[in-house]
């Protein structure tokens, strides 16, 4: 990391000396650089709210909760409305717990389907381009301070399900998570970040 | 030949006929059983049967290993896709999208026969809006995007009640699209064979077909590879284990003893002459033992190559006795003497629990009575006047020697006793085994692959188990329906972490009935529907779906056992409720919860009081491991008790024939000292010791006791011509016995060498220690 910063810092003295400054920097911004901010963000809590359309429903079903991430690959989704749930994810383990029933274990480890659903929000949330490669290609637009990322699935199986993930953000917080489904459904989860104490 | 040994020659030929023809009609059997206790109660001994003889033992347990996951997944669809066409076998699961696809429609289309939620009041218009209101907010979980595709023909979710019977269920992994192990390395199969796990034969055939189908389709570059576990593999294989040793064993120990002779008496004749009480032995032996027990395990006849090396020991005797003359009536004692006390030895055993000891015991015991017979009755008869041996002076001169020198180290029997004494009661905590494994013929790589084929398929380890009868198929569902009511209360209350029945998959026909009744017809339920739904964000026109499957459910026939072809539940069903002669068993498997004060275990005490609380008193909770942990300890000790009459048997006949403590305690001495030590060393090189030690330390004594008695009888005192004849014979007849049973040691059955090695080195250190402890005086008197 260190050497990558002294690197960048290269390139800019560098420009610097060549002339072309400032314009090139912010051309040179793309998805290695959004990846970086995104792994610098590290562990992080947030709320959230998500909505779901569903074709069938007159209107969307609506959730929220909180959600914790702790670098590099635990991921804690905690619903508090309408339904409490804790859905839990250790690298490729997912636990579900609902109150009152048994808790549900599942090894996504075999499954690429599954394992493209979690390393879409895992993947971004600890900025691991090679994770999200691996499932998807990346498309990225505006600038570091309010960018949009689009994965688009690369196999068929994951394309029967999700068409596309549309992700917001600005800098290392990422606030809007949308899934496309391919029967016409679609989710949304907007998330606000909690300060650290 | 003179008029007795005429008859005598007449008398052997006749038996040996006799024998020959009870052989021939003699079935082998090589299934685990024999080493296997029998069960204390006849209801818990019904139980083991069932495991033997039904679904258990007839699943076998298929991994595919080596190559990349992609070419084991395609091996393992491709074999799944051919054994589910072969006659061999009933059913086979592998994870596959085909079959997962056919159960989960299987189980989508009968919710509503086997959801435990569906009642009449779920379905008032008040019990529709819960459930319904329940589905939508499940939308918001993680569940929802499987639920999205359900909700509009089930929005009451009775497939989510379903899968939450099964929900305590570990699952295989999977891998490729089919069932792997937990680390991905290896694709599993489950097979349930149609021949019984007891038709060795079938299990073979069964076993010969998946080899001969995986070599079909396997890439030859691959690099794929199949391994295989189960009650009917472990069979096949211990059969062809047995056979094979048994083959090798007698080769070996033949040759052995035909090498020892053949270098002492340089002659053919005395060679063949040296056999014929070993064969003749042999013959009586499994004649015996198949009059006895109605078939003669391999393991027994494996074993019986040791009595090579113990009937060798008569002739061996005698022919030194004769080159020197006719031998004394003080040889002929001492040698009965040594037959009476491996008598005492082998006799013991007859007694044991353990079927296989037992024939072990009768084969042993009636070899030896033969091969003692025939050296007293028919050899002298065949023998030739002068036997020309090799001359032996020179061994013996060596052998003096050797004893010379060993005799200055007579204090080291003593102090390795003492050492060995010390190391026991330092160690005396886990020195035995309580494990039936231990037991188990199976080599410990193939029972470890076992746990772990079972570890990656999720199977119950068996361990605790419900069971009842019934007179019939329908009230033992009833029945069971009873005992889940108040495993389910033991489940909420943490007792349990899950268990199975056949009723979560087959429903009893009147709760079924109970079921169907429950579900209102068309125009009822639709407009409780339109209520239920009222200011719901989803519209009871687009629930026609629901309507249809409700009502298609109550026109529907119920389930039987046969609407279940072609699902895993059939198997499940098989499995759990067995058809017996009279009556009808269910197995309800229970599972230990994971957390809690007592993780992994279950308290069948307060178990036994629910269901007693509940009026089910007949119902039997019980724990497998320490049931047969008990048994085994009952076993043990019943070993250790039979083994300390062997050996004051044995003491008792040494001072009958010896008159004098004084001798008797030197006979003993050097026989204690070898037992001790052989514990020792056992013990330091890491076994641990089970029921076969104890039967071996026994043998030690029983044939030992021999070459010690040889020693003191045959050497103390007596001219230096006969004292070198016993000397030379002892070490011949020592080598010849440690010799066969040290082969023994070799062999791969732990049950075979647990007893080889402990009475190879036993019987040499009883020489070795007898030798050093020796009076002095005796050899130097004429010296």
């Amino acid at each position: 990391m260190r050497s990558e910063r002294l690197g960048l810092a290269w390139h800019w003295v560098a420009c610097v000396a060549l002339g072309l400054a400032w314009p090139a920097w912010s051309h040179a911004w793309g998805v290695p650089e959004l990846m970086q901010t995104l792994a610098q963000g590290g562990s992080a809590k947030a709320r959230f709210t998500e909505k779901k359309f569903i074709g069938f429903m007159d209107q969307p079903v609506e959730s929220s909760g909180e959600l914790s991430f702790t670098a590099p690959d635990r991921l804690e989704k905690r619903t508090l409305q309408p339904k409490p749930e804790l859905v839990r994810l250790f690298g490729t383990r997912l636990i579900i717990e609902q109150p009152g029933k048994r808790q549900m274990v599942l090894e996504l480890g075999g499954r690429p389907d599954a394992m493209a659903f979690i390393e879409s929000i895992r993947g971004t949330l600890a900025g691991d381009q090679e994770a999200l490669e691996r499932y998807y290609t990346l498309e990225l637009k505006g600038r570091a301070d309010a960018w949009q990322l689009t994965l688009l699935p690369r196999f068929d199986n994951m394309r029967k399900v999700v068409t596309r993930i549309r992700m917001e953000g600005n800098q290392a917080h990422v606030a809007l998570v949308a899934f496309d489904q391919a029967d016409g459904d679609r989710s949304e989860m907007r998330i606000t970040r909690v300060p650290a104490p | 030949m003179k008029r007795p040994g005429v008859i005598a020659l007449t008398a052997w030929l006749l038996s040996l006929c006799a024998c020959a023809l009870v052989i021939w009609r003699t079935q082998v059997v090589a299934d685990l059983s024999a080493f296997m206790p029998q069960m204390p109660t006849a209801r818990q001994q019904l139980l083991m049967d069932q495991f033997k003889d039904g679904i258990i033992a007839r699943l076998i347990m298929v991994g595919i290993e080596g190559g990349d996951e992609a070419e084991r997944a395609r091996v393992s669809t491709e074999l799944g896709r051919k054994l589910r066409q072969d006659e061999a076998f009933l059913t086979v699961q592998n994870g596959d999208a085909e079959t997962s696809a056919r159960d989960q429609a299987h189980f989508f289309e009968q919710r509503y026969l086997l959801s435990p939620s569906v009642t009449a009041e779920r379905f008032t218009a008040d019990g529709l809006h819960r459930a319904i209101g329940h589905s939508i907010e499940g939308l918001s979980g993680s569940a929802g995007l499987m639920l999205k595709q359900l909700f509009l023909r089930d929005p009451t979710a009775e497939t989510l009640s379903l899968l939450e019977l099964f929900a305590g269920d570990s699952q295989p992994a999977s891998a490729g699209g089919v069932w792997a192990s937990k680390d991905g390395k290896r694709a599993i199969l489950l097979l349930q064979t149609r021949a019984a796990g007891a038709d060795t034969d079938a299990q073979a055939a069964a076993i010969a077909r998946i080899h001969q189908i995986f070599g079909e389709v396997r890439h030859p570059d691959g690099g794929t590879r199949v391994v295989m576990s189960g009650t009917g593999v472990f069979s096949v294989s211990s059969r062809a284990i047995i056979e094979r040793e048994v083959e090798v064993l007698a080769t070996a120990s033949m040759v052995l003893v035909a090498g020892l002779l053949l270098l002492v008496y340089r002659s053919v004749w005395l060679l063949l002459l040296g056999l014929v009480p070993v064969v003749s032995a042999a013959l009586a032996g499994v004649s015996a033992v198949s009059l006895s027990f109605g078939h003669v395990h391999g393991l027994t006849l494996a074993f019986g190559t040791t009595l090579v090396g113990e009937a060798v020991d008569y002739a061996i005797f005698l022919f030194m006795q004769h080159s020197s003359g006719q031998p004394s009536e003080r040889f002929w004692r001492t040698v009965r003497l040594g037959v009476m006390t491996s008598l005492a030895g082998f006799a013991v055993l007859m007694a044991s629990g353990f079927p296989g000891l037992a024939q072990l015991g009768v084969y042993s015991v009636v070899g030896l009575i033969v091969a003692a017979l025939v050296t007293r009755g028919l050899l002298p008869h065949l023998m030739p006047r002068d036997i020309a041996m090799r001359d032996l002076t020179g061994f013996n001169h060596f052998l003096d020697r050797l004893f010379a020198t060993v005799r200055r180290g007579r204090a080291v029997p003593v102090v390795l006793s003492a050492l060995a004494l010390g190391t026991l009661l330092w160690l005396h905590d886990g020195i035995w085994s309580r494990q039936l494994s231990a037991l188990n013929p199976v080599s410990k790589a193939d029972q470890a692959l076992d746990v772990s084929l079972r570890g990656d398929l999720g199977a119950p380890d068996m361990r605790y188990i419900a069971s009842l009868t019934a007179p019939d198929a329908q009230s033992a569902l009833r029945r069971a329906e009873e005992v889940s009511r108040v495993l389910q209360a033991a489940v909420r209350d943490g007792e349990l972490a899950s268990f199975k029945s056949p009723t979560m998959v087959l429903p009893s026909e009147s709760l079924q009935r109970e079921r169907q009744a429950a579900l209102p017809e068309p125009a009822v339920l639709g407009e409780r529907l339109g209520q239920a739904v009222h200011g719901a964000p989803v519209k009871a026109e687009r629930l026609s779906g629901f309507l249809e499957d409700v009502e298609r459910t109550r026109q529907a026939p119920l389930l039987t056992r046969a609407s279940l072809d072609g699902t895993s539940a059939a198997m499940l069903v098989d499995s759990l409720l067995i058809r017996r002669a009279r009556d009808h068993l269910v197995l309800l498997p229970l599972k230990a919860p994971i957390q809690g004060p007592h993780p992994e275990e279950i308290d069948t005490d307060a178990l036994d009081q629910r269901l007693r609380a509940a009026g089910l008193s007949d119902v039997t909770v019980i724990d497998i491991l320490s049931e047969t942990s008990a048994v085994f300890d009952s076993y043990l000790s019943e070993a250790l008790t039979l083994s300390g009459l062997g050996a004051l048997a044995v003491t008792a006949l040494l001072f009958g024939s010896l008159r004098s403590w004084q001798r008797t305690v030197r006979v003993l001495l050097p026989l204690a000292a070898a037992v001790l030590c052989v514990v020792a060393a056992l013990v330091l090189l890491g076994q641990q010791l089970t029921i076969l030690h104890v039967v071996g330390l026994l043998l030690v004594v029983a044939v030992g006791s021999n070459y010690a008695l040889f020693f003191d009888v045959g050497m103390t005192g007596r001219p230096k011509v006969e004292r070198h004849r016993t000397q030379s014979s002892l070490v011949l007849a020592n080598l010849s016995t440690a010799g066969t049973y040290g082969l023994l040691g070799l062999s791969s059955i732990p049950v075979l060498s647990a007893i080889g090695s402990t009475v190879a080195v036993g019987t040499f250190l009883s020489l070795l220690f007898a030798a050093m402890m020796a009076p002095e005086h005796g050899l130097e008197d004429e010296a």
